[in-house]
């Protein structure tokens, strides 16, 4: 990934930069603290940590910008040789976005709407490039191409809105390289991506840096994205550097137990068992006190750690650590120990869907008038699952798999267009919530994505829990608060939360609140739309961990619906796997995770990412999005790569059965073979 | 584009439609009716009976209600009490010198608010912004007529610059207004601004503060430039519904100020119409209004589709 | 991330003066406040420290100039001046007063119920909100009370009605954006019934737009108060009314201005009062408000 440097010395040099912002009381909160770093030309180094890691705001002030309210309390940032926060406004022009350029988070935000992409691109030319204005129209084609956009004069032409979330995200690409930069800062370029997408970019991005011979800056939190596209890896926890040293060093057997934690909290493909989870917040900006930022969430913290801040020390293999006891941090394990994948189930039946077809489209007022059907080619279709009781049910797909829309119809808030929903083998649930029995109701519960949104800002928790304690159970007085306090002890939090808002509380806990609550009416079964997709990495394992145990105690199923196929590996005993809402696969997690596998499967297995420098995905099919599946056929057929002809367009694939329960919608027949490398 | 076009077409039309409805039933439910007002104390009996057969008021609402509906689309209003004169003639002029109000303020306000508004946002916070929007605040909350009647006792007893009411009568020629409708227009015009200047204000300050104008600055845009290429396009979206809403206030700000200055425009005309019970007069007039009003709505909302990207192809995606 | 500490949510009474307190840390919410409790208290105990009858009239002291007797001078019927002016708001803040939390009750259950049901019904009636809005409101005022009268009992209705109306359109907004969050759809799962959704859920949420709004149509009616006593449409003399008394006293501004710029103070300090205290409560309760043209 490296290329000679172009001149000597480092291009971005941080030298004990500390910034910070003003409370209310006037203290001075420093959102980072002393930060040394140094990025060599062509080099690229990740930046990894958490929110409220301050990792950012480090990228952005490398280019002199800080968010309102944010000052810089001391040292100095550095780009090939300019100091980057003593400049006046015409000289940072010139250098942002020609020689230093940035890659937003959000490039559906981040690209005026009013103009057109081409012009856009074009922009960035006439501020940067060298070239004669003759020839700018022809290098926003080559730049477009660049960033393996296909028909770039197409895509010129058009608005940010008309491009899917990956396409914006190359266009941003194209718009800073249109400045030849020196350096690359690229601020969590890829989340919100789907799988596929961003397996794609990422190897754009290391194209283009082995190319070009910039140097890169890669925010993330994702240690797998890190892992391919970086050569250093600096992790970053409350505002300072705990860890600096080449990928391989931090991202297999990390110093320190900030960077060990965190590794063990990620869900691995290569895993058995479930993620460890790493208790404790971090603190807020000014809260870390006089010692180690880490000691209150530190395995082998001793007495000198409460007291006495560490320094970035040298180890011997050349690696950085912010740590008192780098020796000892190798007993804290990097993986978890807990297996929840079950063996033996019981026979009972806990949920069947049949034949399942549901659509969100709705006939509009003139639609009815014309006679038009626009419910023809269905979102979701020809679903037929059976769940056990006790049993966990991976729903694995991309953005418009239909995942959610299945579990919004078991849960009765979006009625099928036909099929039967039943529990228990024979008790058929009404198809709208409104219509079911108190019983029925207390039996499917369902748990959102988004703690922020799926709680009442106005109610307390105590108020949130006792809803459905008097609806289902008609709790009151004294027996309501036993019963409050006893859910909150479930879910490992202490009476005194009764009194909060949930403004109050942080990601992690109100999604534990939502699980309390979801598990006050003694469910028989926990529809779980994506509860983890909005919680940081480290957070995510304290919710599996706790799933596993209410399941344990209570024999609860489960259907769990994520993007992420590790986190649905750890947790699922059986998984299924859907595209543009219709079944592919389906069957026991070991052998859908296995060698056979339906060439979706093996295109989404195959993008996600490891946290090991050595490892490589293996692309096999473009990150086309698709808006709406086929009308017949397979609905794989425009992305397959293993296509077979016009077979797959016309008929609709039958079902495969493979060992015990394992179920490929596919026409091939050679599916047994071991596909993936 | 053009499905859509026509669908805010319909829908505008059908607003006109259910307005005159409510018109119609409005005036149904003031008591006494032309026969009424004519006869005035005579109506009673026999009377009575003959005159609302004669004028074919003893026929049911909704016979009534089409007979006028129709000859309303075809432009004729009626006929005065007296039987004299065709309404559309009286209202005509009244129309004409109300929109020379309405025009004046329209002409003089918008590119006024927009100025103020950007420069305001602009260098927020500093003087130039705090004096401006706290006149803005003023001439919003401060009832018309007592603005009015500020700037007669300011301009017009103290200073004596312009004359502080309209001699001019109904169908003179529209020049000979000058200089009494100068006061007016610049009252109707204080009102406007201070609206359409606060939306336009939040709006820019809004827009600075998005992710793609703070992107602009990091792609190394000069400040200038990111101001007219990127934020006040997108800025002032918002503003054409507010403005289109204040044109529409215009409609009925513009009958106090008739009345302060003595103004011959139709909402002095209405007020009387209304106090005299003559009904056909005020159904006239608040038909033409609220005409007036879907109008300049219907045009926003297309100014608007044709100027913002997202609409224009929102149908290409099938979202 | 969220400190949480052993902070207990403080309950009602005290969530009031916590906003309150933070409507008076800012300057303008001060000023505001202050001038809406100085009419308020005006109000209450004007009758009794004025200095006159507001309905002594003195025949030999017309339009005279601001004296020791009449501190502001008197008007064309001999009345003192300051006398009428000090009452001038009674009506206005009597009428409104009421007529507010009319309009706000009616118009953001109606909104809130609609926002709810949504589907055609929704649409129809949004359509004969809009066409209703599409008149001007001297029009519809004026047309209830030419037929009814000009009493109090005729003006706190009809501008209760009125000024409802646009509270529906608010109250229907704000609840299509809390009906799409999720805690919503989390109470329709759950099996709770739409009358608990929308006193449990919904109104908590939607409660704080509609406070905001609801100053806001206090200072709208009483906008609208002034301009039909202006008009003469609203008080009836010889009830002392700042509106009526500019009308009455528009006439001999040349050589008596007292009588319209007393009024006007009074009038002007109680909007600008009003406003400036909606402001800062919306900013207390941290909502964002967009412009709109009044109606």
């Amino acid at each position: 990934m490296t290329t000679p440097p172009k001149s000597n010395g480092p291009i971005i040099a941080v030298d004990g930069l500390s910034v910070g912002f003003r409370s209310r009381a006037g203290a001075w909160l420093p959102v980072l603290r002393d930060i040394t770093l140094s990025v060599g030309a062509g080099e690229s180094i990740g930046l990894v940590g958490e929110s409220g890691s301050g990792k950012s705001t480090l990228a952005l002030a490398m280019m002199g910008y800080l968010k309102t309210g944010l000052h810089v309390l001391g040292g100095r940032v550095d780009f090939s040789g300019i100091d980057m926060f003593a400049q006046d406004r015409q000289s940072l022009e010139k250098v942002r976005g020609g020689r230093l350029a940035l890659i937003p988070q959000n490039s559906g935000q981040s690209l005026a709407p009013n103009l057109r992409v081409g012009a856009q691109i074009g922009e960035a030319l006439r501020l940067h490039s060298a070239l004669p204005e003759a020839r700018h129209a022809a290098r926003v084609l080559d730049l477009l191409n660049q960033v393996r956009l296909p028909d770039p004069a197409s895509i010129a032409r058009r608005y940010p809105h008309e491009l899917s979330g990956g396409q914006q995200q190359r266009v941003a690409i194209a718009m800073a390289l249109a400045g030849e930069p020196e350096a690359l800062l690229l601020d969590e370029p890829t989340t919100g991506l789907d799988v596929t997408t961003q397996a794609h970019i990422l190897e754009l991005l290391r194209d283009l840096a082995r190319e070009t011979g910039m140097a890169m800056v890669y925010v993330s939190h994702d240690l797998g994205a890190i892992a391919r596209v970086c050569d250093r890896v600096a992790v970053m926890y409350a505002g300072e550097v705990v860890l600096e040293g080449t990928a391989a060093q931090v991202l297999r057997d990390p110093s320190h137990p900030y960077a060990r934690g965190l590794l063990a909290s990620i869900p691995k493909l290569s895993d058995v068992c479930l993620p460890r989870a790493l208790d404790g917040r971090p603190p807020p900006p000014g809260g870390a006190g006089d010692g180690c930022a880490f000691v209150a969430r530190c395995a082998i913290a001793t007495e000198r750690c409460m007291v006495d801040r560490p320094d970035l020390s040298r180890l011997a293999d050349g690696a950085k650590t912010r740590c008192h006891l780098p020796q000892q941090v190798r007993s804290i394990p990097l993986s978890g120990e807990r297996n929840a994948q079950q063996r033996q189930l019981p026979a009972e039946l806990s949920l069947s869907l049949g034949d399942l077809a549901i659509s969100y489209a709705r006939p509009g007022f003139f639609d009815r008038l014309t006679g038009r059907d626009t419910t023809k080619v269905a979102t979701v279709e020809g679903i037929d699952i059976v769940l056990r009781q006790g049993e966990t049910l991976g729903l694995v797909g991309e953005s418009g798999s239909g995942k959610s829309t299945i579990l919004k119809s078991i849960a009765g808030l979006l009625p099928p267009l036909h099929g039967q929903i039943a529990l228990r083998g024979q008790d058929d649930l009404p198809p709208r919530v409104e219509d079911r029995s108190a019983k029925h109701l207390r039996d499917v519960q369902l748990i959102f994505q988004n703690p922020d949104e799926s709680l009442n800002p106005r109610q307390t928790i105590a108020q949130i829990l006792a809803q459905p304690l008097k609806l289902y159970f008609g709790l009151s007085g004294q027996a309501l608060i036993a019963r409050t306090t006893a859910l909150l002890a479930q879910v490992r939090l202490g009476a005194h939360y009764l009194d909060r808002l949930p403004s109050q509380l942080s990601g992690g806990e109100k999604q534990r609140i939502a699980v309390a609550r979801a598990f006050a009416a003694q469910p028989e079964l926990v529809l779980c739309d994506e509860i983890t997709s909005a919680l940081d990495v480290s957070v995510q394992a304290a919710v599996l961990e706790l799933l596993d145990d209410l399941r344990r105690e209570n024999g609860t199923s489960y259907i769990f619906v994520s993007h992420d196929l590790a986190v649905v590996k750890a947790l699922s005993d059986r998984v299924a796997v859907l595209y543009q809402g219709r079944l592919c696969e389906i069957g026991p997690t070991v052998d859908v995770y296995g060698p056979t596998a339906h060439p979706y499967t093996e295109v989404l297995l195959g993008a996600v990412l490891e946290p090991d420098p050595d490892f490589v995905p293996s692309l096999s099919a473009s990150d086309v999005v698709e808006l709406s599946p086929p009308a017949r056929g397979c609905p794989f057929q425009r992305r397959c790569p293993k296509r077979l002809g016009a077979i797959c367009d016309q008929t609709a694939p039958p079902p495969k059965t493979f060992a015990a329960g394992h179920t490929i919608w596919c026409h091939r027949d050679d599916l047994a073979a071991p596909q993936l490398s | 584009m053009l499905s859509m076009l026509m669908r805010r077409s319909a829908l505008g039309l059908i607003t006109v439609w259910l307005v005159s409805i409510i018109i119609f039933i409005g005036v149904e439910i003031l008591p006494g009716d032309a026969c009424t007002a004519f006869l005035e104390r005579e109506a009673q009996g026999l009377l009575l009976e003959n005159c609302r057969r004669d004028l074919g008021l003893d026929r049911p609402a909704w016979m009534r209600y089409g007979e006028w509906a129709a000859n309303a689309l075809s432009g004729n209003l009626g006929v005065s009490p007296d039987g004299q004169r065709q309404i559309s003639e009286l209202v005509g002029y009244r129309l004409r010198n109300t929109l020379l109000l309405a025009s004046g303020a329209i002409l003089c306000g918008i590119p006024l608010a927009l100025f103020l508004g950007i420069v305001a946002a602009l260098w927020r916070d500093r003087p130039f912004d705090i004096i401006v929007s706290t006149t803005a605040i003023a001439a919003m909350t401060i009832p018309e007529f007592v603005s009015a009647t500020l700037l007669i006792l300011i301009f017009s007893v103290w200073l004596g610059w312009v004359p502080g009411i309209v001699l001019t009568s109904s169908n003179a020629p529209l020049a000979e207004f000058f200089p009494e409708v100068l006061l007016p227009i610049a009252v109707l015009t204080l009102v406007m601004t201070a609206h359409i200047l606060r939306t336009v204000r939040s709006s820019v300050i809004e827009t600075l503060a998005s992710d793609y104008a703070q992107m602009a600055l990091l792609k190394g845009v000069p400040y200038w430039q990111m101001v007219f290429r990127h934020v006040l396009p997108n800025a002032l979206l918002p503003t054409i519904n507010v403005v289109a809403l204040t044109i529409a206030w215009l409609l009925g700000g513009v009958v106090v100020i008739e009345t302060v200055f003595n103004y011959p425009g139709l909402g002095r005309m209405m007020i009387d119409s209304i106090s005299d019970r003559d009904l056909p007069v005020t159904q006239a007039i608040a038909l033409i209004i609220a005409s007036v009003y879907v109008g300049v709505n219907l045009l926003a909302d297309l100014l608007t589709m044709v100027a913002n990207p997202r609409l224009r192809t929102a149908h290409l995606r099938g979202k | 991330m969220a400190v949480t500490s052993t902070y207990r949510r403080a309950g009602p009474v005290q969530r009031f003066w916590g906003v309150i307190k933070d409507i008076c840390s800012r300057p303008s919410g001060a000023i505001g406040l202050a001038l809406v409790f100085a009419h308020i208290a005006l109000a209450l105990i004007g009758p009794f420290i004025v200095p006159y009858e507001y309905t002594a009239m003195n025949a030999a002291q017309m339009l005279s100039q601001p004296s020791a007797a009449h501190w502001l001078g008197t008007d064309h019927l001999g009345r003192d001046t300051l006398t009428r002016t000090l009452l001038g708001g009674r009506e206005a803040i009597l009428v409104t007063g009421i007529a507010t939390p009319l309009a706000v009750l009616w118009g953001g259950l109606v909104g809130v119920f609609f926002g709810l049901v949504g589907g055609r019904v929704d649409d129809v009636l949004m359509r004969i909100v809009d066409a209703f809005l599409s008149l001007p409101w001297i029009l519809k005022m004026l047309v209830l009370i030419v037929t009814f009268g000009t009493g109090i009992e005729v003006l706190i209705p009809t501008l209760a009605f009125f000024y409802g109306i646009p509270v529906i359109r608010i109250a229907r907004a704000a609840t299509h954006d809390v009906v799409a969050r999720d805690f919503v759809q989390a109470a329709r799962a759950r099996g709770h019934g739409r009358f608990t959704i929308i006193w449990q859920e919904l109104l908590p949420n939607v409660r704080d737009a509609l406070l905001v709004e609801g100053a806001m149509r206090w200072s709208w009616m009483l906008l609208a108060f002034s301009s039909l006593s202006f008009l003469g449409f609203g008080v009836s003399p010889p009830t002392p009314d700042w509106g009526l008394m500019i009308a009455d006293a528009r006439g001999f501004m040349s050589f008596s201005p007292w009588g319209v710029i007393a009024p006007m103070i009074g009038l002007s300090s109680l909007i600008i009062g009003i406003n400036l205290s909606a402001d800062a409560l919306a900013k207390a309760l941290g909502i964002d408000r967009a412009q709109k043209a009044p109606v």
